[in-house]
Formats: C-alpha cells, structure tokens, sequence
C-alpha cells in the first residue's frame, strides 16, 4: 500500500506544478501590459517589463552646467562645478564623457581628457570640471552614467489617457462612446426575446417546433454575410452610419442566442405554477411579466454578460454600422486599432488604452463569472 | 441636439427602447383582448380562441422581425450580390465575381490560412481545455486555476492583439529587446539545449502530426478501394476532399520539418514574428488558443464532472491507472461535448477578423477568408467579390449549421 500511497502523492504534486504553470503561462501576457501600462515610454523602451520588477541599469546622459556663465578662475585654468542631477539622484554604477565609451570610469574617479582637460564625478552626482579657456565655452561638457534605478511606476499614462492627452491619445470620448453602444445594445435584445422565448416555451401555435429549428440555424449565420445587404440598407432608409444603426446590428445579432438560451431555461420552469396562474385568471403578459421573469433572471443574467461582453469587445459592427468619416463616434477597440497604426512602438499609450479598454469587461466578469459559466454550458448547442 | 451628449442620448434610447418594447406587448395584448376579440359580448368563447391563437405572433413579432430582416434577408442578398457589378450598376454577371476571386492568389492565401487556423486552433484549444480540466478537477485551488485561464475570455480580440503585440515586440540590434519572445530567443545560442527544443521537439511533434493526419485520411480513403465499406455517391467527393487536404497538410508539415533542419536557424538575430510567413500564421493563432482554451475547459470541466462516479470506481478497482482512466473511460464518456466544442470553437475560427487586422491585416501572407472580405468591402469597394467571399465562409458554415439544426431537432423529439 505504502508504494501506491507514494505513487500518488508524487502524480499529485505533478498536478499541482503543472497547473501552476499553466496558470502562469496564461497570466503572463496580461500582466505584461499591467505592467507596461505603468511605466513611463523610456523605462519600457530600455528595458522588458519583466526586469521593471527587479532594480535596473539604465544608461542616461547629462550635460555640465554652461561654461560660459559658470565658469570660475583657477589659476590659469577654469573650473565648472555643479550636480548633474538636479534634485534627482541615481545611484551611479559607472560613467564616461564619451559616447564610445560611456562606462569607462568608476564614481569618484577623474576622466583625463586632451591637453589637461578633466572631469571628475562623485557618487552623489557632483561633478568638477577643468580645462582652459577654449575648452571651457560653448556647451556642457557631456557625461554618460550608468545607474541603477529601483522599480519605479506611474500613473502618468493613465492620467494622459484618460483626462489631459489630446487627440487620439485620449480614450475618454471613446470609452463614453463605447458605454453608449453597449448599454443600449445589451438591454433592448433582452426585452425583446425574453418576449419570443416566452411565446416559444409555452404558447401553442402552428410552426413553433420551425422557428426553433431556425433559431439555432441562426446561431451560426457568420456576421459577415450581414455586412453588405444592412449597410446598404441603413444607407437606403436614412439611418446611415451611427448609434441608432449600431444599436438595431447588435440587437439582431445577439437575438438567436438570447431566444435560444431564454427558451431552454424558460421551458424547464415548473408548468404547475404557469397552469395555476392561467386557472386564476391570469393573462399570457401577466404571467410574462410576474411570474416567469423573475424566475429567468439566472439566463437573463447568462445572457446579459455575454451579449455585454460581445458588444464591448467588437469591432467590426462598430466600425461598419457606427463609425463614420468624421470618427467622432469612435468606439475603444477602433481607436487601439488605429493606435496600433500610428503609434506602434509608443507602448506607454497604446498598453495603458488596451487596458483601460479590458478593465471594464475584466471586472464584470470576476463579478458575474457564475452566471457566464452558466451561459456557457445552456448555449453551446448539444 | 444630443450628439454631443452621446451618453444623455443613450440613455434616452434605454428608456424609449425599453419603455417601447413593453409598451408594445402591453398595448398590443390590451388591444388584442378589448378591441379586436374581446371575451365578452355574444361571441365571446369564439374570441378567446382567435386571440390565443394571434397572441404567440404579437409576442415573436419584434424578435422574428430583427431575425428576418437582420439575419435571413442578409443571406439572399449577399448571395445575389455576389452575381452582381457594382460597376455595372448592379447588372447581373453570373459567376464572374467568383472567377475573378479565384484568379486572386490572396484569396487562395486565405483559404489556405483558414484551413490551417481551423485545424490547428479547434484542436490545440480542446487538448489544452481538456488537459485543465481535468488536472483541476481534483485539486483544492482548482476554481482559482479556472477562472484565471477563463479569464482571457473577457479580453477583446483588439485588447488581445495589443498584449501579444507587446509579446512578439523586435527592437533594433543594439538596443535591449522588451519582447519576451525576442528576449528568451537570443538567450538561445544553438548549443545542444536551443536544438532539443527547437528542433528534435517540433520535428518529433510534427511527424506525430503527419502520421495522425495520414491514418485519418487513410480511414476515409480505404473506403473508396475496401470491400463491403459504404459506396453512396454522396461519400466519393467527401473522402477526396478530406484526401486532399490531408495531402496538402502532410506537404506543408514536410516542407516545413525540411526547412527546420536544412536552412538552420538564425540565432542570435532578433527576429520579427509577425513577418516570417507560415510561421506568423501560428503566432496569431497563438492569440485565438489563448482566447478559446478557457472555453473549452469550462465546458468540459462540467463534463468530466458528470461522468458517474461507478464507471471510474470500477477502474481503480481494475488496475487502471490514472493515464488509463483518463484516455479509456473519462474521454470516451465525454466525446459527445468535445465535439461541441471542437465545432463552437470552429465557428469562431472561420469568423476571426479583430486579431489579424490588428496584427498584421493580412500582411506577410496572413490573410484570412474574413479580413479578405473586409479588404474587398471596404477598401477595395467591391461589393462584388466582398459577398462572393462571405458566401464562401457561409458555405465552411453550412455542414455546422445542418448538424446543428439537425440534433436540436432530435432533441426536441
């Protein structure tokens, strides 16, 4: 016995590992853009976001002061003195005054230079710099350092991005934009299939077992083939590209699932409460109303979340139905994706909107996981 | 008035919208039951029925209404379209659209594409779910392991594309690489380790790859020449196809083993990801298996939980051990939802058009059947082939669509 209860605990420490694992496997990428979004453009550019975490060496270059106005008389040579880091302070690891070599020299030591030219850099960032009077005019003499600085973040990109960037860099008018698209397009298809689910779960009519059939045809129908034939529509009847378009696109697309999940849910409510009703009287829209609503609320929840989730997340109905040339109603997604464009290789912008744009969702789903797991396992057709 | 309070005109919509559609039901009923047929007067147990009978309609009416004009009508059209010139001022051209997508190698590239991504991310998503699944099921932090690998769901494809984008990252030679891939990939030095997992381990998994490709092809092929198999008409072209596209796979998974070991690989270089074709491919499907695998496992993770405890108890007492369990009794009880999640997982694949025109829009030879149409629509302005290429990914679609439509019948009965 003793070797299987061995044997055992062995496979079960391998499961906890491999776990593990995949867990971080999977977290990984997400937490890069965490991080990234709280670094300023040069920590991200000089670094990878993983070693934000630890202490880093980062190379940055000064100027001494203007020799022209502070340049004292010492004897037959001038001297500049000052601190290359104005209230600012690294820890320098190293230095140089030429680009060549920019960590020729330990703090504390002197850099001889041509025709009794000198600089010397103390750890604390106070330099003393010698040479005659040719050498000491013009611009600062230039210092290299390599310092080590220790994990720093920011909210800068957030604020930028939020509130005083300008232009594209500002997601507050998209992310409104996005609120208007999706609240709207979450709520309407729910009232409206809510009602057709009703009347397909327990209305009797000639042709109810067809539309069933067809709703779950529906569910498969690719967006795309909806494209041309709407969008010449919404163009033919005046709506045009914009929120009112966008709205009925959504509430369209979404309504096979809401019917299909509403429907199975509502058809395993208990007959014996709808028959007691009817027998007192109650009309079809009171039991509606009253009675099978409130019992829905689990698949109303299901599908509320996914259809959120859907609408939130889209681009391509945005950008067909909704966004037109002057992008005045540019939703989040379209405007990563044209950050993308422009902006590719700024990621302090372009991580911090990708996550301003994941947070909301994100929240939502930690908060409403139990009813999109539910969602999940009632919608995927058997 | 509103439009520069799009937040206030939202609102406002909510109300109407709501307030509409109930208003609707109500007065609808209200004028069905006092007005059209009311359950009084001479007639009445006569008009009871008649309303009971008009009743369903009022209340499918807005429902069926989106589902037809938004959904159905769509479908006619498209297909109409996809016979028609815009240039022409929508004059009638046969299949000219087509012939013309078909002389296009960008459209063969997104065929092709497509084929691969429905391959390879319907299986990978499934194995890896599968794997979480069931490596969670018994362990006491298991819901905390989920919800994490479910977590990705939530992410946009756009908001995915920025994360892998940062992922797949090159800086210029000199500078430090803030991509991980790059980062670890010029760790690599082409000593013995870099070669066991960049060469022995892909090859190993990419013959593996090519013998299952061929005993499956070879289960549908042997058909055509066995005796006694099933030789219906409506089978010959079925078994030729699945023939050919295991021929064209096993190819490119030979072409690319070749390639593995003979051109060698540049270490030391940082690379661009996204731009080294086929291979860019797999690293945007990377991004839909990150996506999808948390689907997977939740619904198979429910399944695993609905197997009978019995069947497994009876194993143990047999000798089974763990492997023996998984593979001979749990994945057998479960094929029913695997295949349900290999074709939802399939339908998203063939729709995939945020991640590669984020990532690469088609560039590089990435091109998919739906950036490709996009590209017709909207940028190239032909609503012509736009269309022809939808019917295509409708076509993929159909054979989903019938087994769907089918077994919710079947259900029903």
């Amino acid at each position: 016995m003793a070797s299987i209860a061995g044997k055992k605990s062995a496979l079960t420490w391998a499961v906890h590992i491999s776990v593990a694992l995949l867990v971080l496997l999977w977290l990984f990428p997400t937490i890069g853009l965490f991080v990234s979004s709280f670094r300023t453009a040069d920590q991200i550019s000089s670094s990878g976001w993983w070693a934000s975490l630890f202490p880093a060496e980062q190379n940055e270059v000064y100027r001494a002061a203007d020799p022209d106005d502070n340049r004292v008389a010492d004897g037959d040579m001038f001297v500049v003195k000052g601190n290359i880091f104005e209230g600012d302070p690294r820890d320098i690891r190293s230095w140089g005054v030429s680009s060549r070599n920019v960590s020729a020299y330990q703090p504390g030591e002197t850099a001889e230079m041509k025709d009794g030219e000198s600089v010397t850099l103390q750890a604390d960032g106070s330099y003393v710099w010698r040479g005659n009077d040719k050498q000491l005019s013009g611009r600062g003499q230039r210092i290299f350092i390599t310092a080590t600085v220790p994990p720093e973040f920011t909210l800068g990109n957030y604020t930028t991005i939020l509130f005083s960037g300008s232009g594209q860099d500002n997601m507050a008018k998209a992310f409104f934009n996005t609120l208007t698209v999706t609240i709207p397009a979450t709520i309407i298809p729910i009232v409206v299939a809510a009602f057709a689910a009703y009347a397909l779960a327990w209305m009797e009519f000639p042709g109810r077992a067809l539309l069933i059939a067809a709703v779950v045809g529906f569910l498969v129908v690719p967006l795309q083939l909806a494209l041309i034939p709407l969008l010449r529509l919404h163009l033919g009847i005046g709506i045009g590209k914009g929120y009112l378009g966008v709205w009925l696109a959504h509430t369209a697309f979404g309504m096979p699932l809401a019917v299909y999940l509403l429907r199975n849910y509502m058809v395993g409510l208990p007959r014996d409460i709808i028959e007691n009703a009817k027998v007192d009287g109650a009309t079809d829209f009171q039991i509606f109303t009253r009675i099978i609503l409130p019992l829905s609320f689990p698949a109303l929840a299901s599908f509320a979340i996914f259809q959120f989730l859907w609408t939130w997340n889209d681009l391509l109905v945005a950008k067909v139905f909704l966004i037109d040339a002057t992008g005045s109603t540019t939703v989040m997604t379209n405007q990563i994706v044209e950050l993308l464009g422009t902006r590719g290789g700024n990621w302090e912008i372009l991580a911090t909107a990708a996550f301003v744009s994941i947070a909301v969702p994100l929240a939502v789903f930690f908060a409403m996981q139990r009813y999109l797991v539910r969602g999940l396992l009632a919608g995927s057709v058997k | 008035m509103f439009s520069n309070n799009s937040a206030l005109y939202g609102l406002t919509v909510i109300v109407i919208g709501v307030g509409g559609c109930l208003g609707y039901f109500f007065l609808s009923n209200l004028f069905l039951d006092k007005v059209l047929f009311p359950a009084s007067g001479p007639n009445a147990g006569r008009n009871i029925n008649r309303a009971n009978m008009i009743r369903p309609w009022l209340f499918l009416f807005p429902a069926l209404f989106a589902l037809v004009v938004y959904l159905a009508y769509p479908v006619f059209e498209t297909l109409r379209l996809s016979f028609t010139d815009r240039d022409q001022g929508g004059a009638f051209v046969g299949l000219a659209n087509y012939r013309q997508m078909m002389d296009e190698p960008k459209f063969w590239e997104a065929v092709q594409n497509n084929m691969l991504w429905l391959i390879v991310v319907p299986a990978i998503s499934t194995a890896f779910g599968l794997l979480v699944a069931q490596l969670t099921d018994r362990i006491r932090w298991g819901n905390l392991a989920k919800s994490l690998i479910f977590m990705p769901m939530a992410i946009s494809f756009v908001g995915a594309s920025v994360i892998f984008k940062l992922i797949y990252d090159t800086r210029p030679e000199e500078q430090n690489q803030i991509g991980i891939l790059n980062a670890i990939w010029l760790k690599l030095d082409g000593g013995i380790g870099s070669i066991l997992m960049l060469q022995v381990l892909p090859s190993i998994l990419l013959i593996g790859f090519v013998v299952i490709v061929a005993s499956v092809a070879w289960s549908f092929v042997r058909g055509i020449i066995a005796k006694g198999e099933d030789k219906s008409v409506w089978l010959l072209p079925l078994r030729l196809l699945v023939a050919g596209g295991a021929l064209w796979l096993i190819w490119v998974s030979i072409s690319s083993l070749l390639g593995l070991w003979i051109g060698g690989l540049p270490y030391g270089e940082a690379q661009t990801w996204l731009t080294i074709p086929l291979w860019n491919n797999f690293f945007l499907m990377v991004v839909l298996i990150w996506i999808q695998t948390g689907f997977a496992m939740v619904i198979l993770s429910a399944a695993l939980r609905g197997i009978p405890e019995e069947t497994v108890e009876a194993a143990i007492i047999d000798g089974a051990n763990p492997f023996q369990i998984f593979f001979k009794i749990k994945v057998p009880q479960i094929m029913g939802t695997i295949v349900v999640v290999w074709t939802t997982i399939t339908l998203t694949v063939l729709k995939v058009f945020d991640i590669v025109f984020a990532m690469t829009n088609g560039q590089w030879e990435t091109q998919v059947l739906a950036n490709y149409m996009y590209d017709k629509l909207f940028r190239a302005n032909d609503w012509g082939i736009g269309s022809a290429s939808a019917i295509v990914i409708m076509l993929l679609v159909t054979p989903i669509l019938v087994w769907n439509v089918y077994n919710a019948r079947k259900e029903m009965k």
